[in-house]
């Protein structure tokens, strides 16, 4: 059975919703009824049937409005999508594991076929059928970074690696938690990361680095992140902070449940074989409030995090303006009770 | 001094003689004294295999004569850093191995030359770095990219698009330029007023 893919908007008019199969495999990323940073960082093995981590690479139901968001995002930006001259072989790597991800896990819809370095893919919701020779850039329409993040969901860092660290070589960043790749091209791992409260002075860069640096191919690893937005809005860059950033005043007790997102980003780790660089692809999920609340464990748990959650963290996070709003929302979803352990919505 | 903030904002030591072939030194303002400085300690003829590119700025006369006297190979006198890159890239581009590259002044200098430098492949961990004078910053507007010279105020009008924008101290190396992000996009009615803290 494939794949009903929505036909939705992340701008605009925001059409954007869940099914209600989608709201049950929700990522919700809180394991019990509060946050801290942490290096929350696990083997990204296979999970439950169903599940957004079923198959490595996930593909939903938002997959055909998300990719003509994106592509409508570099169409005004172009600079959301760089590469340094010397990353074009990871490009080729994750060509390679994004196709044969895709192909294996979803054969209804995508399609590759390999003949040594001739290869045709076939990509059926987005209407692609490609012929090219793997390693010759002039064979696609884009560099091979773009065009196969053309055509998958989430954000893609290309990370190399040297002197013990690694640098922010190459990306396609449209849907992002108000970062700019165009920024920080070039940076290393700490620079990058520099303004993240609290976490530096608890040592989670250091330890993180040295486990990223440390992953093999085979291998890959996943953490989640979290933050809220205003309207179920994907690009939610700095570039246009001052288009979007008047969302954040427009919550009233009325529109919560529409209008706030809890939004999980899905972050996994990769090696490349060519390159031996690490590719991070940033899966974003969002849930209306509406649709959170349909879990009790959720409604109540979430309330409690939102909560107790440091001022510093609220701030960085940009929840500080509807935060007591939101709260107020949940609180008659909190009735007190103790939730159970672990993620799911019972 | 510039107090340490974030790990992306960039720390600048004292400049000391390295062991090499050729001395690049670049220049502009009160960094001039940090070279005057470091010749106190530097071996004899050191400068004979120096270059050294000086904008003066506010500075005027004050230090040309002190740094000629320090005999270098090469002495270049420009009146703007702008005015100076095209020089440094074509040095830059035709050094050999052996070359150590010395930067002093303002951020805004230390940052254009180290940009230089980073685009012919020095690694910026073997610049000598030492920062004088001014603490004006250069920064790049999120929105529109444009890069705003000379920042002393916090919050900052981009010269651009006239946007308010808050200085961040996160810094690129590839951009030298600190982050400028709109100070007021969540309510544009507000105004915060500006105070002029980068001297």
């Amino acid at each position: 059975m494939g794949i009903n893919f929505r036909k939705e908007t992340f701008r605009d008019d925001f059409t954007f919703r869940n099914s209600p199969e989608h709201i049950r495999r929700f990522p919700f990323p809180f394991h019990e009824d509060a946050y801290m940073y942490a290096v929350n960082i696990e083997p990204h093995v296979p999970g439950p049937k169903g599940s957004v981590l079923e198959h490595g690479i996930d593909v939903d139901e938002h997959y055909v409005s998300e990719m003509h968001d994106r592509a409508l995002v570099l169409a005004e930006d172009p600079l959301r999508c760089q590469s340094l001259p010397h990353m074009t072989l990871a490009g080729w790597d994750l060509l390679e594991l994004l196709m044969t991800s895709k192909a294996e896990s979803y054969p209804e819809h995508f399609t590759l076929n390999r003949d040594g370095d001739k290869w045709h893919w076939i990509n059926r919701p987005l209407g692609i059928d490609d012929r090219f020779t793997f390693g010759d850039v002039s064979t696609l329409p884009y560099g091979p970074m773009e065009y196969i993040t053309r055509q998958s969901q989430g954000d893609f860092c290309i990370l190399d690696q040297r002197d013990g660290n690694l640098w922010m070589d190459a990306g396609i960043v449209t849907t992002q938690a108000d970062w700019s790749l165009d920024f920080d091209i070039g940076m290393n791992f700490f620079e990058w990361h520099a303004p993240v409260p609290l976490a530096h002075e608890k040592g989670i860069f250091t330890r993180a680095l040295k486990f990223l640096t440390n992953i093999q191919q085979g291998a890959p690893a996943r953490r989640l992140n979290w933050t809220m937005t205003i309207n179920p809005r994907l690009d939610t860059s700095p570039e246009n902070y001052h288009k979007w950033g008047t969302d954040r005043a427009t919550v009233t007790p009325e529109n919560v449940g529409q209008k706030v997102h809890l939004r999980v980003e899905l972050q996994s780790f990769w090696r490349l074989p060519r390159s031996n660089a690490l590719v991070f692809p940033i899966r974003c999920y969002l849930i209306k409030m509406d649709e959170l609340v349909t879990s009790p464990k959720w409604a109540r748990r979430f309330h409690r995090v939102l909560r107790d959650l440091p001022t510093e963290l609220a701030d960085y996070k940009g929840l500080s303006r509807y935060r007591p709003t939101v709260l107020e929302w949940l609180s008659q979803y909190d009735d007190g009770a103790a939730t159970s352990p672990g993620f799911g919505p019972d | 001094m510039t107090a340490k903030t974030i790990l992306s904002r960039p720390v600048y030591g004292t400049l000391s003689p390295q062991p090499g072939k050729h001395h690049l030194f670049i220049a502009d303002a009160e960094g001039a004294a940090a070279i005057l400085d470091m010749a106190n300690s530097a071996p004899a003829g050191f400068f004979a295999d120096a270059h050294i590119m000086f904008v003066p700025g506010a500075t005027g006369t004050k230090y040309v004569e002190p740094l000629k006297k320090l005999q270098p190979a090469q002495f270049y006198e420009g009146p703007s850093i702008a005015s100076a890159l095209p020089r440094l890239r074509q040095t830059l581009a035709t050094a050999h191995m052996g070359l150590r590259v010395y930067l002093s002044g303002t951020e805004g200098l230390i940052g254009q030359a180290m940009q230089a430098a980073l685009e012919a492949g020095i690694d910026h961990t073997s610049i000598q770095t030492e920062q004088r004078g001014s603490l004006a910053r250069r920064v790049q507007c999120v929105h529109c990219k444009g890069i705003t010279e000379n920042v002393t105020t916090q919050p900052a009008t981009c010269s651009h698009c006239g946007l308010l924008l808050l200085v961040r101290d996160h810094y690129s190396r590839r951009i030298a330029a600190f982050q400028g992000v709109c100070i007021n996009a969540e309510d544009p009615t507000e105004n915060p007023p500006k105070e002029e803290i980068f001297r």
